[in-house]
């Protein structure tokens, strides 16, 4: 299995995803390398389809393919919760969903 | 120039998305200023909206006004464009004013760093509560209800029981 982290350091969300998703992965026992890469420019953000800090995927696929197609971006991630809030980063249902 | 407890809030005069422009002396009537560092595209700003505008429609008629500004730049982040402030300032029903500070100069006189990040100043217009709305972006899970607090405690000449916290959320967009 295939991990990747990308995030932009200019946006405060990504400790509390990076956290979320050791947990998860702990907690199902998931024994997979995390590729973390900081996105630093534009370019690169456009070069990677970056659609905001943090993206997740998992064999390639986001863990949120709704957002996923949003404008690249060095910016914060919107994922949008089951009950219509918004949060800055996905809920463990979606990375549960996508790691198991 | 970073804004520091006890100091006078900085003069504005910016145009708001309803058409009009505001300025430090257009509320001047208010016992409390809340001057709120805001923008659209910000998933910490859109996670505390609604608390925002619920405070802001609470303490209305106890002379508390509460302004939002953004300050962002528009070309790395066109969903923060003045036109884009209109819409979701109708979209939302914001209950609060919401000024475009395209110089930037408001932001920087008050030393914002982040979205949302607060700052509540008394009738003296006096800095007297500054950093976050409460301490969770998740609206289930707060405890400490720090813009309330502060605003309970100006309304009543107190000093508010918390007056600086950390501001979590985007940063500023600069030019």
């Amino acid at each position: 299995m295939k991990i990747e982290f990308l995030f932009w350091r200019g946006c405060p969300s990504h400790p509390e995803a990076r956290e979320l998703l050791a947990d998860v992965l702990a907690a199902h026992g998931i024994e997979a390398e995390v590729d973390e890469h900081e996105v630093t420019t534009q370019e690169e953000a456009e070069r990677l389809a970056f659609p905001g800090s943090p993206t997740i995927r998992v064999d390639g696929q986001d863990v949120d393919p709704a957002g996923a197609s949003a404008r690249p971006a060095l910016t914060c991630r919107i994922y949008h919760l089951p009950d219509g809030r918004v949060s800055p980063v996905p809920t463990r249902e979606q990375l549960e969903e996508a790691l198991t | 120039m970073t804004l520091t407890l006890g100091m006078e809030a900085p003069e504005f005069d910016l145009p708001g998305v309803d058409g009009q422009n505001h300025s430090l002396d257009s509320y001047a009537d208010a016992k409390a200023l809340v001057l709120v560092q805001s923008c659209n595209h910000c998933p910490w700003v859109q996670a505390w909206e609604g608390r925002l505008n619920s405070i802001a429609g609470d303490y209305a008629d106890r002379g508390v006004q509460v302004v939002a500004v953004s300050s962002n730049d528009v070309e790395s982040h066109p969903e923060d464009s003045f036109d884009e402030m209109k819409a979701r300032s109708s979209a939302q029903g914001f209950t609060f004013d919401y000024l475009y500070d395209e110089p930037q100069a408001l932001a920087h006189a008050l030393g914002a760093e982040r979205t949302p990040e607060v700052f509540v100043f008394d009738d003296e217009r006096r800095l007297v509560y500054h950093g976050a709305i409460d301490d969770n972006r998740d609206d289930t899970a707060v405890q400490q209800h720090y813009l309330r607090d502060a605003l309970d405690a100006v309304l009543s000449d107190q000093e508010p029981p918390v007056r600086d916290t950390p501001a979590v959320g985007c940063s500023v967009k600069w030019k």
